[in-house]
């Protein structure tokens, strides 16, 4: 029971921070919880697709589908990521002092909202569907298949209230540091995810890994551990990176950096004029 | 982006060339990576036939090799490793962390 807690756990860890993030950093925009919540949804019927068909086929293709499948769920998210810093970067200064106001509104500039709502899905979709095959594993795997999913549940609901306390620890920061401390972990965020997407693409043989161990430090902080996983979610920790992933994630990390230093840039000069 | 595209293209074609692949057959049996441990030559690509002979589905997961997949019970799928540096590489079944292995990537000459 404790076993299935703690995989299922991880499973939902990463979803559950991206969305505390991705809240987190939207504060002060009007409906983003719906749109959040909407990703969500649409997220776990995804989920539940990519399972069944995951469970179904069993070629090489398949394999090859999955891998990527995740590779472009992840792009996309940090495609929307991108979007939204960029955007923030622009308008954040602006939102930052009327976030108190009610019904405040921020003209100009299309909203991110379809990014919020894209990244919850993708976050969704990609460790939903692993969490449904597994716990569909343990349902139709015999004698102690109630004791598991109850263990499994276990591990959901804690998975989401980290999240929650990450979401709740962000709002306490102080109101003028506040866009820049979101937009440095979702810059650190989309990198890594970045990362992870070159993965895949290696895995499926599309790009070259240009060498496969950059550096080890699983001896020093394992990717199994908690804390290990957890800097893997959150700034793209991996203990034994391959070349193209450190190439990513230092391509993702520079590009959003200069995307939102020029708009940014823009933003404080024509305020200024 | 076309450019992208077709260097995408021309490093699968490359990949494929050099798939003159070994093979190792991995096989999942009561909750069993079999063989645990088996080595594979250095600087070569290593085909990975993952056989599932268990009723449900195993994740097949290696942060050393940055691969994951997941193969359906009574199913199997393949991946591709390296070319692979020499050293002792990880992997385990991200439904049952119990379930683990390694490879050992051993240098030619050995």
């Amino acid at each position: 029971m404790l076993a299935t807690a703690i995989i299922m756990f991880r499973e939902v860890l990463e979803a559950s921070l991206i969305i505390a993030i991705v809240l987190g950093a939207s504060r002060g925009i009007e409906n983003r919880g719906r749109w959040v919540a909407s990703g969500a949804m649409l997220g776990l019927m995804g989920a539940a697709i990519v399972a069944l068909l995951a469970n179904a086929a069993s070629t090489e293709f398949s394999g090859n589908a999955q891998a990527l499948l995740n590779a472009t769920v992840l792009l996309g998210a940090v495609a929307m990521l991108t979007w939204h810093n960029v955007w923030m970067s622009a308008h954040g200064r602006q939102l930052s002092s009327e976030v108190k106001a009610v019904g405040s509104d921020v003209e100009s500039g299309q909203r991110p909202m379809a990014a919020l709502m894209l990244i919850t899905l993708a976050a969704v979709m990609r460790e939903g569907s692993e969490a449904v095959l597994f716990l569909w594993a343990i349902a139709t795997g015999g004698e102690q298949g109630a004791s598991m999913l109850i263990g499994g549940l276990g591990g959901v609901i804690s998975g989401i209230l980290v999240g929650m306390l990450l979401y709740l620890g962000l709002l306490r920061i102080p109101t003028r540091h506040f866009f820049g401390v979101t937009s440095w972990l979702i810059l650190l965020l989309a990198a890594g995810l970045a990362a992870q997407a070159a993965g895949f693409l290696n895995q499926v043989g599309l790009l070259p890994s240009l060498g496969n161990s950059i550096w080890n430090t699983s001896g020093i902080l394992s990717q199994n551990s908690l804390f290990g996983q957890f800097l893997h979610v959150l700034i793209g920790y991996i203990a034994r990176p391959s070349g193209i992933q450190v190439v990513f994630y230092l391509g993702t990390f520079a590009s959003i950096f200069l995307l939102m230093r020029t708009y940014g840039g823009n933003r404080k000069k024509k305020a200024s004029l | 982006m076309r450019l992208i595209l077709s260097l995408l293209a021309g490093a699968a074609l490359l990949n494929n060339a050099a798939q003159a692949a070994d093979e190792v057959t991995l096989t999942v049996d009561h909750q069993k990576f079999t063989p645990a441990q088996f080595s594979i030559p250095a600087g070569v690509k290593t085909k990975i036939v993952i056989r599932n002979q268990d009723s449900v589905p195993v994740e097949f997961e290696s942060y050393d090799l940055s691969r994951e997949i997941i193969v359906p019970g009574h199913g199997e799928t393949t991946i591709y490793v390296g070319p692979l540096e020499s050293g002792n590489y990880q992997f385990f079944n991200d439904f049952d962390h119990d379930m683990k292995g390694s490879i050992t990537v051993k240098a030619k000459g050995n």
